[in-house]
Protein backbone atom coordinates (compact mmCIF):
# COMPACT_ATOMS: atom_id res chain seq x y z
CA UNK A 1 0.00 0.00 0.00
CA UNK A 2 0.96 3.32 -0.83
CA UNK A 3 2.26 5.69 2.71
CA UNK A 4 2.24 9.24 3.27
CA UNK A 5 4.89 11.60 3.33
CA UNK A 6 5.36 14.37 5.51
CA UNK A 7 2.06 16.96 4.57
CA UNK A 8 1.13 16.43 0.98
CA UNK A 9 2.81 14.00 -0.80
CA UNK A 10 1.96 9.87 -1.40
CA UNK A 11 4.91 7.38 -1.95
CA UNK A 12 3.11 4.68 -4.67
CA UNK A 13 4.27 1.01 -2.94
CA UNK A 14 3.31 -0.69 -6.42
CA UNK A 15 4.68 2.02 -8.92
CA UNK A 16 2.62 1.99 -11.99
CA UNK A 17 4.54 2.28 -15.26
CA UNK A 18 3.83 4.16 -18.01
CA UNK A 19 3.40 1.64 -20.93
CA UNK A 20 2.91 3.95 -24.20
CA UNK A 21 2.01 7.38 -24.61
CA UNK A 22 0.30 9.28 -27.94
CA UNK A 23 -0.21 12.94 -28.82
CA UNK A 24 -1.83 14.15 -31.71
CA UNK A 25 -1.53 18.06 -32.58
CA UNK A 26 -3.12 20.90 -34.37
CA UNK A 27 -0.78 22.49 -37.46
CA UNK A 28 0.74 25.54 -35.80
CA UNK A 29 1.91 22.91 -32.94
CA UNK A 30 2.89 21.09 -35.92
CA UNK A 31 5.11 23.34 -36.82
CA UNK A 32 6.54 23.94 -33.95
CA UNK A 33 10.22 22.60 -32.16
CA UNK A 34 8.30 19.03 -31.34
CA UNK A 35 7.20 18.08 -34.67
CA UNK A 36 9.12 15.27 -34.74
CA UNK A 37 7.46 13.21 -31.58
CA UNK A 38 4.34 13.45 -32.10
CA UNK A 39 1.83 10.67 -33.62
CA UNK A 40 -0.36 13.24 -36.05
CA UNK A 41 -0.57 16.36 -36.79
CA UNK A 42 -4.33 17.39 -38.27
CA UNK A 43 -3.96 20.23 -40.53
CA UNK A 44 -7.96 21.12 -40.16
CA UNK A 45 -9.12 22.94 -37.48
CA UNK A 46 -12.16 20.86 -37.86
CA UNK A 47 -10.52 17.89 -37.74
CA UNK A 48 -13.16 16.79 -40.40
CA UNK A 49 -15.91 17.76 -37.70
CA UNK A 50 -18.46 20.08 -38.16
CA UNK A 51 -17.67 22.20 -34.73
CA UNK A 52 -14.72 23.14 -33.19
CA UNK A 53 -16.02 21.15 -29.83
CA UNK A 54 -16.31 17.86 -31.62
CA UNK A 55 -13.34 18.65 -33.50
CA UNK A 56 -11.43 18.26 -30.02
CA UNK A 57 -13.45 15.32 -29.21
CA UNK A 58 -12.34 13.84 -32.63
CA UNK A 59 -8.92 14.30 -31.65
CA UNK A 60 -8.80 13.29 -27.94
CA UNK A 61 -10.41 9.86 -29.03
CA UNK A 62 -8.18 9.31 -31.96
CA UNK A 63 -5.17 9.88 -29.23
CA UNK A 64 -6.32 7.41 -26.97
CA UNK A 65 -6.69 5.00 -29.69
CA UNK A 66 -3.06 5.38 -30.97
CA UNK A 67 -1.98 4.73 -27.08
CA UNK A 68 -3.54 2.00 -27.24
CA UNK A 69 -2.53 0.70 -30.06
CA UNK A 70 1.21 1.21 -29.08
CA UNK A 71 0.84 -0.42 -25.58
CA UNK A 72 -0.56 -3.54 -27.16
CA UNK A 73 -3.29 -3.62 -25.17
CA UNK A 74 -7.12 -3.60 -26.65
CA UNK A 75 -10.01 -1.47 -24.83
CA UNK A 76 -11.31 -4.50 -22.88
CA UNK A 77 -8.04 -4.50 -20.68
CA UNK A 78 -8.81 -0.94 -20.05
CA UNK A 79 -10.81 -0.70 -15.81
CA UNK A 80 -11.21 3.20 -16.23
CA UNK A 81 -10.41 5.81 -18.44
CA UNK A 82 -9.35 9.40 -16.29
CA UNK A 83 -9.57 12.17 -18.62
CA UNK A 84 -10.66 16.18 -18.81
CA UNK A 85 -10.74 19.25 -20.75
CA UNK A 86 -11.49 23.05 -20.69
CA UNK A 87 -14.55 23.28 -21.66
CA UNK A 88 -17.81 23.46 -19.72
CA UNK A 89 -19.21 20.18 -18.46
CA UNK A 90 -15.62 18.43 -19.46
CA UNK A 91 -17.60 18.48 -23.59
CA UNK A 92 -14.45 17.06 -25.33
CA UNK A 93 -13.83 14.29 -22.76
CA UNK A 94 -17.70 13.34 -22.10
CA UNK A 95 -18.03 13.09 -26.02
CA UNK A 96 -14.89 11.35 -27.01
CA UNK A 97 -15.76 8.26 -25.12
CA UNK A 98 -19.38 8.03 -25.30
CA UNK A 99 -18.70 5.23 -27.77
CA UNK A 100 -15.87 3.58 -26.00
CA UNK A 101 -17.24 0.76 -23.93
CA UNK A 102 -15.03 1.72 -21.04
CA UNK A 103 -15.44 3.27 -17.29
CA UNK A 104 -14.89 7.06 -17.36
CA UNK A 105 -13.91 9.05 -15.13
CA UNK A 106 -14.19 13.01 -16.28
CA UNK A 107 -11.55 14.99 -14.29
CA UNK A 108 -11.82 19.07 -14.14
CA UNK A 109 -7.67 20.29 -12.87
CA UNK A 110 -8.16 23.46 -15.84
CA UNK A 111 -4.60 23.23 -17.16
CA UNK A 112 -3.63 20.75 -14.33
CA UNK A 113 -5.63 17.91 -15.58
CA UNK A 114 -2.87 16.13 -16.96
CA UNK A 115 -1.17 15.26 -13.71
CA UNK A 116 -4.53 15.19 -11.60
CA UNK A 117 -5.20 11.97 -13.93
CA UNK A 118 -1.83 10.46 -13.51
CA UNK A 119 -2.08 10.51 -9.50
CA UNK A 120 -5.36 9.59 -9.26
CA UNK A 121 -4.69 6.27 -11.82
CA UNK A 122 -1.55 5.89 -9.76
CA UNK A 123 -3.55 5.73 -6.49
CA UNK A 124 -5.99 3.71 -8.25
CA UNK A 125 -3.57 0.87 -9.81
CA UNK A 126 -1.50 1.11 -6.18
CA UNK A 127 -4.49 0.28 -4.42
CA UNK A 128 -5.29 -3.04 -6.47
CA UNK A 129 -8.54 -1.56 -7.89
CA UNK A 130 -7.14 -0.94 -10.95
CA UNK A 131 -4.50 -2.85 -13.46
CA UNK A 132 -4.75 -0.60 -16.10
CA UNK A 133 -5.92 2.52 -17.01
CA UNK A 134 -6.17 5.90 -19.57
CA UNK A 135 -4.91 9.30 -18.75
CA UNK A 136 -5.66 12.21 -20.90
CA UNK A 137 -6.42 15.48 -21.53
CA UNK A 138 -6.84 17.81 -24.44
CA UNK A 139 -7.73 21.35 -25.44
CA UNK A 140 -8.37 23.09 -28.81
CA UNK A 141 -7.45 26.66 -29.42
CA UNK A 142 -10.69 27.51 -31.08
CA UNK A 143 -13.24 26.25 -28.46
CA UNK A 144 -11.57 27.61 -26.20
CA UNK A 145 -11.57 30.82 -27.50
CA UNK A 146 -15.08 30.92 -28.22
CA UNK A 147 -15.52 29.71 -24.43
CA UNK A 148 -12.91 32.07 -22.79
CA UNK A 149 -12.43 35.15 -25.61
CA UNK A 150 -13.72 35.98 -28.43
CA UNK A 151 -15.30 35.31 -31.53
CA UNK A 152 -12.32 33.86 -34.12
CA UNK A 153 -12.79 36.32 -36.20
CA UNK A 154 -13.36 39.61 -33.98
CA UNK A 155 -9.90 41.10 -35.05
CA UNK A 156 -8.21 42.53 -31.20
CA UNK A 157 -4.75 42.78 -30.01
CA UNK A 158 -3.40 40.12 -27.47
CA UNK A 159 -1.53 41.49 -24.13
CA UNK A 160 1.80 40.28 -24.32
CA UNK A 161 1.44 37.95 -20.44
CA UNK A 162 -1.22 36.04 -23.09
CA UNK A 163 -0.59 32.51 -24.08
CA UNK A 164 -2.11 30.82 -26.65
CA UNK A 165 -4.43 27.45 -26.19
CA UNK A 166 -2.60 24.41 -27.60
CA UNK A 167 -4.56 22.03 -30.24
CA UNK A 168 -4.28 18.45 -29.21
CA UNK A 169 -4.36 15.41 -27.09
CA UNK A 170 -2.08 13.80 -24.85
CA UNK A 171 -2.74 9.80 -23.71
CA UNK A 172 -0.86 7.62 -21.86
CA UNK A 173 -1.96 3.67 -20.95
CA UNK A 174 -1.00 3.29 -16.91
CA UNK A 175 -0.42 -0.67 -16.17
CA UNK A 176 0.66 -2.40 -12.67
CA UNK A 177 3.40 -4.09 -14.69
CA UNK A 178 5.43 -4.00 -17.84
CA UNK A 179 7.99 -2.50 -19.59
CA UNK A 180 8.35 1.92 -18.90
CA UNK A 181 9.28 4.43 -16.96
CA UNK A 182 7.61 4.39 -13.31
CA UNK A 183 5.40 6.66 -11.32
CA UNK A 184 7.06 6.17 -7.87
CA UNK A 185 5.77 9.51 -6.01
CA UNK A 186 3.07 12.03 -6.14
CA UNK A 187 2.29 15.50 -4.46
CA UNK A 188 -1.22 16.48 -4.92
CA UNK A 189 -1.21 20.53 -5.08
CA UNK A 190 -3.52 22.91 -2.62
CA UNK A 191 -5.51 25.86 -4.28
CA UNK A 192 -3.16 28.75 -3.90
CA UNK A 193 -4.57 32.40 -4.94
CA UNK A 194 -2.12 34.95 -4.80
CA UNK A 195 -4.95 37.99 -5.84
CA UNK A 196 -4.25 37.75 -9.35
CA UNK A 197 -7.05 38.78 -11.61
CA UNK A 198 -5.69 39.71 -14.96
CA UNK A 199 -7.34 36.84 -16.56
CA UNK A 200 -4.42 37.53 -19.79
CA UNK A 201 -1.91 36.56 -16.88
CA UNK A 202 -2.60 33.64 -16.28
CA UNK A 203 0.87 32.25 -15.71
CA UNK A 204 1.46 34.80 -12.92
CA UNK A 205 -2.00 32.84 -11.49
CA UNK A 206 -0.62 29.46 -11.25
CA UNK A 207 3.06 30.06 -10.37
CA UNK A 208 2.89 30.55 -7.18
CA UNK A 209 0.91 27.24 -7.18
CA UNK A 210 3.41 25.35 -8.69
CA UNK A 211 6.16 27.08 -6.57
CA UNK A 212 3.28 25.57 -3.20
CA UNK A 213 3.81 22.20 -4.69
CA UNK A 214 7.50 21.86 -5.84
CA UNK A 215 8.56 23.40 -2.00
CA UNK A 216 5.96 20.91 -0.31
CA UNK A 217 7.44 17.88 -2.71
CA UNK A 218 11.32 18.43 -1.59
CA UNK A 219 10.48 19.13 2.03
CA UNK A 220 8.11 16.06 1.89
CA UNK A 221 10.93 13.72 0.26
CA UNK A 222 13.60 15.54 1.39
CA UNK A 223 15.00 16.26 -2.15
CA UNK A 224 16.85 19.15 -3.40
CA UNK A 225 16.21 20.26 -7.11
CA UNK A 226 19.97 18.25 -7.81
CA UNK A 227 17.92 14.83 -7.48
CA UNK A 228 15.92 15.69 -10.72
CA UNK A 229 16.72 15.17 -14.33
CA UNK A 230 14.47 17.45 -15.08
CA UNK A 231 11.34 19.54 -13.51
CA UNK A 232 8.78 20.08 -15.83
CA UNK A 233 5.88 22.49 -15.16
CA UNK A 234 2.92 22.58 -17.14
CA UNK A 235 1.99 25.87 -18.76
CA UNK A 236 3.67 28.88 -17.34
CA UNK A 237 4.90 30.13 -20.31
CA UNK A 238 7.91 32.36 -20.07
CA UNK A 239 6.74 35.10 -17.45
CA UNK A 240 4.91 32.57 -15.20
CA UNK A 241 8.44 30.45 -15.38
CA UNK A 242 10.00 34.14 -14.25
CA UNK A 243 8.08 34.30 -11.33
CA UNK A 244 8.33 30.27 -10.16
CA UNK A 245 11.81 31.32 -10.30
CA UNK A 246 11.95 34.03 -8.18
CA UNK A 247 9.32 32.87 -5.46
CA UNK A 248 11.34 29.73 -5.55
CA UNK A 249 14.91 31.94 -4.79
CA UNK A 250 13.22 33.36 -2.11
CA UNK A 251 12.94 30.14 -0.44
CA UNK A 252 16.35 29.52 -1.12
CA UNK A 253 15.73 26.94 -3.98
CA UNK A 254 17.63 27.30 -7.25
CA UNK A 255 15.86 25.26 -10.15
CA UNK A 256 19.53 26.20 -11.92
CA UNK A 257 19.16 24.46 -15.71
CA UNK A 258 16.90 21.88 -14.63
CA UNK A 259 13.65 23.41 -15.23
CA UNK A 260 11.43 23.54 -18.45
CA UNK A 261 7.93 24.42 -19.38
CA UNK A 262 5.66 22.32 -21.56
CA UNK A 263 4.18 25.87 -22.71
CA UNK A 264 7.83 27.62 -23.89
CA UNK A 265 8.88 23.77 -25.22
CA UNK A 266 6.55 23.42 -27.55
CA UNK A 267 5.88 26.38 -29.64
CA UNK A 268 8.99 28.63 -30.62
CA UNK A 269 8.61 31.62 -28.83
CA UNK A 270 10.01 33.99 -30.73
CA UNK A 271 9.21 32.83 -34.28
CA UNK A 272 5.20 31.91 -33.72
CA UNK A 273 3.65 34.55 -32.14
CA UNK A 274 1.79 32.59 -29.16
CA UNK A 275 2.87 35.50 -26.24
CA UNK A 276 4.57 34.08 -23.22
CA UNK A 277 3.69 30.24 -24.53
CA UNK A 278 1.30 27.35 -24.92
CA UNK A 279 -1.40 26.82 -22.62
CA UNK A 280 -4.09 24.53 -22.32
CA UNK A 281 -4.81 21.03 -20.57
CA UNK A 282 -3.31 19.95 -24.04
CA UNK A 283 0.04 21.37 -23.68
CA UNK A 284 1.79 19.38 -20.99
CA UNK A 285 -0.42 16.09 -21.46
CA UNK A 286 0.70 15.93 -25.07
CA UNK A 287 4.66 17.03 -24.26
CA UNK A 288 4.51 14.78 -21.60
CA UNK A 289 3.01 12.04 -23.79
CA UNK A 290 5.72 12.20 -26.74
CA UNK A 291 8.59 14.01 -26.34
CA UNK A 292 9.52 13.32 -22.17
CA UNK A 293 8.55 9.99 -22.88
CA UNK A 294 10.72 9.98 -25.79
CA UNK A 295 13.44 11.20 -23.65
CA UNK A 296 12.80 8.50 -21.24
CA UNK A 297 13.14 5.43 -23.78
CA UNK A 298 16.36 6.87 -24.96
CA UNK A 299 17.36 7.15 -21.38
CA UNK A 300 18.18 10.85 -21.60
CA UNK A 301 16.59 11.51 -18.27
CA UNK A 302 15.77 8.90 -15.88
CA UNK A 303 13.86 10.99 -13.07
CA UNK A 304 11.78 14.06 -13.86
CA UNK A 305 8.95 15.87 -11.05
CA UNK A 306 6.10 16.49 -13.86
CA UNK A 307 3.81 19.29 -12.44
CA UNK A 308 1.04 20.37 -14.74
CA UNK A 309 -0.60 23.44 -13.23
CA UNK A 310 -3.97 25.10 -13.98
CA UNK A 311 -5.84 28.18 -13.49
CA UNK A 312 -9.38 27.53 -11.88
CA UNK A 313 -10.50 30.17 -13.87
CA UNK A 314 -14.54 31.08 -13.87
CA UNK A 315 -15.13 33.74 -16.81
CA UNK A 316 -18.66 34.26 -14.37
CA UNK A 317 -16.26 34.97 -10.77
CA UNK A 318 -13.91 36.98 -12.58
CA UNK A 319 -16.75 39.16 -14.26
CA UNK A 320 -17.76 39.65 -10.17
CA UNK A 321 -14.54 41.03 -9.72
CA UNK A 322 -12.48 37.81 -8.42
CA UNK A 323 -9.08 36.46 -8.25
CA UNK A 324 -7.88 33.61 -10.01
CA UNK A 325 -7.12 30.67 -8.02
CA UNK A 326 -4.21 28.41 -9.12
CA UNK A 327 -3.28 24.94 -8.53
CA UNK A 328 -0.45 22.57 -9.34
CA UNK A 329 -0.09 18.74 -8.66
CA UNK A 330 3.45 16.88 -9.15
CA UNK A 331 4.12 13.24 -10.34
CA UNK A 332 7.36 12.01 -10.15
CA UNK A 333 8.31 9.09 -12.84
CA UNK A 334 11.67 7.63 -12.98
CA UNK A 335 13.58 5.11 -15.22
CA UNK B 1 1.51 28.75 1.08
CA UNK B 2 3.79 29.14 3.80
CA UNK B 3 4.66 32.83 2.66
CA UNK B 4 7.44 34.10 1.97
CA UNK B 5 5.75 37.19 0.10
CA UNK B 6 2.64 38.73 0.82
CA UNK B 7 -0.41 38.91 -1.76
CA UNK B 8 0.46 42.37 -2.13
CA UNK B 9 3.77 41.97 -2.48
CA UNK B 10 3.51 39.53 -4.79
CA UNK B 11 0.77 41.62 -7.39
CA UNK B 12 3.09 44.43 -7.20
CA UNK B 13 6.20 42.42 -8.23
CA UNK B 14 4.09 40.75 -11.17
CA UNK B 15 2.93 44.60 -12.09
CA UNK B 16 6.84 45.22 -12.19
CA UNK B 17 8.40 42.08 -13.71
CA UNK B 18 5.27 41.63 -16.61
CA UNK B 19 6.41 42.50 -20.07
CA UNK B 20 4.66 45.63 -21.46
CA UNK B 21 2.91 46.32 -25.06
CA UNK B 22 4.97 48.00 -27.44
CA UNK B 23 3.56 51.66 -27.18
CA UNK B 24 6.01 53.17 -29.65
CA UNK B 25 5.10 50.34 -31.94
CA UNK B 26 1.21 49.69 -31.75
CA UNK B 27 1.12 53.59 -31.60
CA UNK B 28 2.32 53.86 -35.33
CA UNK B 29 0.29 50.85 -36.05
CA UNK B 30 -3.00 52.09 -34.72
CA UNK B 31 -2.20 55.61 -36.43
CA UNK B 32 -1.74 54.06 -39.92
CA UNK B 33 -4.65 51.39 -39.97
CA UNK B 34 -7.07 54.20 -38.19
CA UNK B 35 -5.77 56.33 -40.64
CA UNK B 36 -6.16 54.58 -44.09
CA UNK B 37 -9.46 53.01 -43.13
CA UNK B 38 -10.67 56.84 -42.41
CA UNK B 39 -9.05 57.54 -45.94
CA UNK B 40 -10.73 55.11 -47.59
CA UNK B 41 -14.43 56.71 -46.04
CA UNK B 42 -13.27 60.15 -46.91
CA UNK B 43 -12.57 58.89 -50.48
CA UNK B 44 -16.36 57.10 -50.23
CA UNK B 45 -17.82 60.51 -49.21
CA UNK B 46 -15.93 62.96 -52.12
CA UNK B 47 -17.45 60.08 -54.58
CA UNK B 48 -20.90 60.38 -53.77
CA UNK B 49 -20.73 64.47 -53.12
CA UNK B 50 -19.03 64.30 -57.07
CA UNK B 51 -22.26 62.78 -58.15
CA UNK B 52 -24.29 65.46 -56.18
CA UNK B 53 -25.19 63.91 -53.18
CA UNK B 54 -26.55 65.91 -50.62
CA UNK B 55 -25.22 65.90 -47.22
CA UNK B 56 -27.04 63.36 -45.13
CA UNK B 57 -27.60 61.33 -48.39
CA UNK B 58 -23.04 61.36 -48.82
CA UNK B 59 -23.21 60.81 -44.73
CA UNK B 60 -24.98 57.76 -44.83
CA UNK B 61 -24.12 56.16 -48.00
CA UNK B 62 -20.58 56.55 -46.66
CA UNK B 63 -21.50 54.84 -43.66
CA UNK B 64 -23.56 51.87 -45.11
CA UNK B 65 -20.33 51.31 -47.44
CA UNK B 66 -18.52 51.34 -44.61
CA UNK B 67 -19.85 48.60 -42.16
CA UNK B 68 -20.28 46.60 -45.52
CA UNK B 69 -16.67 46.67 -46.17
CA UNK B 70 -16.28 45.43 -42.60
CA UNK B 71 -18.42 43.16 -42.95
CA UNK B 72 -17.24 41.90 -46.03
CA UNK B 73 -13.70 41.60 -44.72
CA UNK B 74 -14.24 40.27 -41.82
CA UNK B 75 -16.36 37.02 -43.61
CA UNK B 76 -13.08 36.48 -46.26
CA UNK B 77 -11.23 36.55 -42.59
CA UNK B 78 -9.06 39.16 -43.43
CA UNK B 79 -10.22 41.75 -40.02
CA UNK B 80 -9.02 39.81 -37.38
CA UNK B 81 -5.45 40.33 -39.01
CA UNK B 82 -6.07 43.91 -39.61
CA UNK B 83 -7.25 44.10 -36.38
CA UNK B 84 -4.55 42.37 -34.69
CA UNK B 85 -2.09 44.73 -36.16
CA UNK B 86 -4.06 47.99 -36.03
CA UNK B 87 -5.43 47.46 -32.49
CA UNK B 88 -7.65 50.48 -31.60
CA UNK B 89 -6.80 51.98 -35.00
CA UNK B 90 -8.98 48.67 -36.96
CA UNK B 91 -11.89 48.76 -34.00
CA UNK B 92 -12.63 52.15 -32.80
CA UNK B 93 -13.74 52.87 -36.87
CA UNK B 94 -17.43 52.29 -37.97
CA UNK B 95 -15.30 48.85 -40.16
CA UNK B 96 -14.39 47.70 -36.31
CA UNK B 97 -17.96 48.18 -34.97
CA UNK B 98 -19.33 45.76 -38.33
CA UNK B 99 -16.95 43.24 -37.42
CA UNK B 100 -17.82 42.91 -33.79
CA UNK B 101 -21.43 42.51 -34.90
CA UNK B 102 -20.44 39.77 -38.23
CA UNK B 103 -17.72 37.36 -35.86
CA UNK B 104 -20.06 36.37 -33.32
CA UNK B 105 -22.78 36.15 -36.10
CA UNK B 106 -19.95 33.80 -37.58
CA UNK B 107 -18.55 31.86 -34.74
CA UNK B 108 -22.16 30.91 -33.45
CA UNK B 109 -23.84 29.92 -36.59
CA UNK B 110 -23.35 26.03 -34.89
CA UNK B 111 -25.60 26.95 -31.96
CA UNK B 112 -28.44 28.00 -34.66
CA UNK B 113 -30.20 30.63 -35.96
CA UNK B 114 -32.09 31.47 -32.96
CA UNK B 115 -29.79 31.02 -29.75
CA UNK B 116 -27.04 31.29 -31.84
CA UNK B 117 -26.61 34.07 -34.16
CA UNK B 118 -29.57 35.69 -33.05
CA UNK B 119 -28.34 35.91 -29.53
CA UNK B 120 -25.29 36.02 -29.11
CA UNK B 121 -23.98 38.27 -32.23
CA UNK B 122 -24.20 41.55 -30.21
CA UNK B 123 -21.77 40.01 -27.40
CA UNK B 124 -19.52 42.36 -27.92
CA UNK B 125 -21.44 45.42 -29.37
CA UNK B 126 -24.38 44.98 -26.98
CA UNK B 127 -22.72 47.15 -24.41
CA UNK B 128 -21.55 49.50 -27.14
CA UNK B 129 -25.20 49.83 -28.53
CA UNK B 130 -26.63 49.89 -24.64
CA UNK B 131 -24.65 52.89 -23.50
CA UNK B 132 -24.51 54.39 -26.84
CA UNK B 133 -28.16 54.77 -27.23
CA UNK B 134 -28.20 55.96 -23.61
CA UNK B 135 -25.98 58.61 -23.54
CA UNK B 136 -27.76 59.99 -26.92
CA UNK B 137 -30.82 60.05 -25.46
CA UNK B 138 -29.38 61.91 -22.10
CA UNK B 139 -27.44 64.41 -25.09
CA UNK B 140 -30.97 64.62 -26.60
CA UNK B 141 -32.67 65.70 -22.77
CA UNK B 142 -29.77 67.90 -22.09
CA UNK B 143 -30.10 69.52 -25.22
CA UNK B 144 -34.25 69.74 -24.88
CA UNK B 145 -33.90 71.16 -22.21
CA UNK B 146 -31.41 73.52 -22.93
CA UNK B 147 -33.37 75.02 -25.68
CA UNK B 148 -36.61 75.48 -23.02
CA UNK B 149 -34.57 77.53 -20.66
CA UNK B 150 -32.51 79.84 -23.13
Amino acid sequence: MAKRLGSQTIILDKQPVILSGAGIVGKKEGDGPLSRYFDDVVDDEYAGEKTFEAAESRILRDTFIKALEKSGKSSTDINIILSGDLLNQCTAASYAFRDVDTPYLGLFGACSTMSESLAIASMLIDGGSVDYAVCAASSHFCSAERQFRYPLEFGSQRTPTSQWTVTGAGAVILGKEGQGPKITCITPGKIIDEGIKDSNNMGAAMSPAAYDTIRSHLIDTGRSVDDFDMILTGDLGSFGSTMLRDLLNRSNIDLKNKHKDCGMIIFDLEKQGVGCGGSGCGCSAVVLSTYILNLFMQGAIKRLLFIATGALLSPTRIQQGETIPGIAHAVLIEA
Amino acid sequence: MKKQISKHEYQRLVDEKAPGSHYVKNLFAAFITGGAICSVGQIVMLVFKNFGADKETTASATSIIMIFIGAFLTGINIYDEIGKFGGAGASVPITGFSNSIVSPAMEFKKEGHVMGVGAKMFLIAGPVLVYGIFASVVAGLVYFIWKQVM
